[in-house]
């Protein structure tokens, strides 16, 4: 009879003077990123810092904001979505064409019924015929922005449509004013972060994406995860296209076209690990905001479009190099 | 305290045929209330195809598997866990983005009573930490929160709460497919120690090594698998290391009883 404890050592002491790990922290490096921008363009402009433009760069976000959200939780089943933005878009022509006919609610109804069919057809395909996820969204990301130009006749479609354009109203005290898709925005990423943090659906996320052999041994049901996770997709890019109506009451198929790598933008500098299973989407929620404080504060100072690009491009790598640098201490 | 020779899991004549290949022919297996049983065997005897078959990942052509005397048939993996065998796996299976809490429970979550946990389907997250720190204090694990990440721990950690998951719902059989395979010395001995703690709870563990002095240091009964079958099994204060190799690689014969199923 051993009564010997197993002894877990434990981690070892921190000096007082070692504070590498706070840098180690995932939250850290983005939350650090984000203040220091709105510091720099605070002091770069005078207005960036005014409730006009802070509201303008909510606004400016909603969009790739709720599709960065369902491209998190793709990207932690170690998956992409590379038609995300489309679905969207298709989304927002189905609901512009069809509530003539159908009327508001109906319009809503049918985009969501397309959007979730693609997400199906994208899941289906992920999980079932485990093929690559990069390969079918390129696929389904091709032919869904193909079946938009068919289908609205290369053509735009201005939207009046009271319920459809709901999002675009605006809320507030004084001056400190917004719109109500930023309200959406936050409220998507809310419920996700519920999902993902306070279910069991949504600890199977990171299980399939962090050790899918374990997953499975634990009687995990992969095929199942992953077909939710990209039906939930298609929800989401059903939610951003009446969203993106109410910031923009016009249809059209050559919208959003940088879409679906802006969300990877943005989940990536959030410091969500594109192998899966690590992550979250508070990073993402700070990594759009770094991408619109970012776009918004180089505009307010003078820099061209073309230069914004090109710091972004570099922001993604950074944040890339980081998470492979964490990973590899980590192993 | 239970007969220690009351058998618990006994398979008779099993058969597994992959085409041309016969991975088990006829194999025997016998594991005691309240021992750890090694099963050892060279590379291709054909172990692992017998475990998946007692673990329920892989169905016998022919033969069968009883429990506590009566037969039972594993279709899958989840089967033999409704029988309460639970399997630790070589290869550290859990997932390290998650809590402690939610390795244990993965796959078996509790929900919250009442609204929170029936329509928005709430983990009761608070009561899973409070029994992970229960099971983990049980095998004397000293791990101080349930809440640490696991890609926070060590190897030896990490398998630590593998072995955690399978003991707090493996109410009568835990397999273990070579559970320092990927572990260091100190870590290994580690790993040892838990399955010792289970032994001491009475429960029976099947051991599957390729490490002698492991399974001289913990087993009760050596289970040795040589050319899909059960070869005999030895008991370790008789057989020395080098027999026992002997015996796996069939440099050696087994006496008749041991042949037999051993004392």
């Amino acid at each position: 009879m051993t009564t010997s404890t197993t002894q877990i050592s434990p981690a070892p002491p921190r000096s007082r003077r070692d504070w590498t790990w706070v840098a180690r922290q995932p939250l850290v490096g983005p939350l650090a990123a984000l203040i220091l921008a709105v510091i720099v363009f605070s002091i770069g402009s005078p207005r960036f810092l005014s409730p006009y433009n802070l509201s303008l760069i909510g606004q400016q976000s909603i969009v790739i904001g709720i599709l960065a959200v369902a491209q998190t939780i793709v990207i932690l089943t170690a998956g992409i979505d590379l038609s995300i933005g489309a679905i969207a878009v298709l989304g927002t022509i189905v609901m512009a064409k069809t509530v003539p006919q159908v009327g508001g609610v109906g319009a809503l109804l049918i985009a969501l019924v397309v959007c979730v069919a693609i997400g199906a057809v994208n899941g289906s395909l992920v999980s079932f015929l485990r093929l690559p996820p990069f390969i079918v969204t390129l696929g389904t990301f091709t032919a869904v922005a193909a079946a938009s130009q068919l289908y609205a006749g290369s053509a735009t479609y201005p939207v009046t449509s009271p319920l459809l354009t709901f999002f675009g109203q605006d809320f507030g005290i004084g001056a400190w004013r917004t719109t109500l898709g930023v309200g959406v925005l936050i409220l998507v990423y809310a419920v996700c972060f519920y999902v993902l943090h306070q279910t069991a659906g949504g600890q199977h996320v990171y299980a399939v994406g962090g050790n899918p052999t374990a997953a499975r041994f634990t009687g995990i049901k992969i095929n199942r995860t992953l077909l939710m996770v990209y039906i939930m997709t298609g929800v989401i890019a059903m939610v951003a296209a009446w969203a993106a109506l109410g910031r923009i009451p016009n249809a059209d198929p050559n919208a959003y076209q940088t879409a679906n790598l802006d969300t990877i933008t943005a989940v990536v500098i959030g410091g969500t690990s594109l192998f899966g299973g690590r992550g979250s989407v508070v990073g993402t929620l700070i990594g759009t905001l770094i991408v619109g404080v970012l776009r918004n504060g180089l505009t307010l100072i003078g820099v061209d479009n073309l230069y914004q690009n090109i710091a972004t491009g570099a922001l993604v790598i950074l944040a890339v190099a980081f998470d492979q640098i964490a990973r590899r201490r980590t192993q | 305290m239970t007969n220690p020779q009351t058998v618990v899991l006994e398979a008779h004549n099993l058969v597994k045929r992959y085409g041309s290949v016969t991975a088990i022919n006829g194999a025997e297996f016998e594991l005691r209330a309240g021992e750890v049983l090694a099963v050892i065997g060279d590379n291709g005897a054909g172990k692992s195809s017998l475990i998946k078959a007692l673990s329920g990942a892989l169905v016998p052509d022919s033969g069968e598997i009883r429990m506590d005397g009566a037969p039972v048939r594993f279709k899958t993996t989840l089967d033999a866990r409704h029988h309460g065998i639970e399997t630790v796996y070589q290869d550290l299976a859990v997932i390290p983005a998650l809590d402690i809490a939610s390795n244990v429970f993965l796959g078996r979550e509790l929900r919250k009573k009442g609204f929170m946990g029936t329509v928005l389907r709430q983990l009761d997250k608070p009561r899973m930490r409070t029994e992970s720190m229960q099971h983990l204090s049980d095998l004397k694990i000293g791990i101080k929160s349930a809440t640490q990440t696991v890609e926070t721990l060590s190897g030896g950690q990490r398998q630590g709460v593998a072995v955690v998951r399978s003991a707090a719902f493996g109410k009568r059989v835990i397999i273990m497919d070579e559970p320092t395979a990927a572990l260091g010395v100190k870590e290994s001995g580690m790993v040892m120690d838990l399955i010792r703690q289970i032994r001491e709870r009475g429960l029976p563990v099947i051991l599957i090594s390729h490490d002698m002095p492991h399974v001289f240091d913990v087993a009760d009964r050596i289970h040795v698998h040589r050319l899909g079958k059960r070869a005999g099994v030895v008991d370790p204060k008789v057989r020395s290391m080098a027999e026992v190799v002997a015996l796996m690689t069939g440099a050696m014969e087994p006496t008749e009883e041991e042949r037999n199923g051993g004392a």
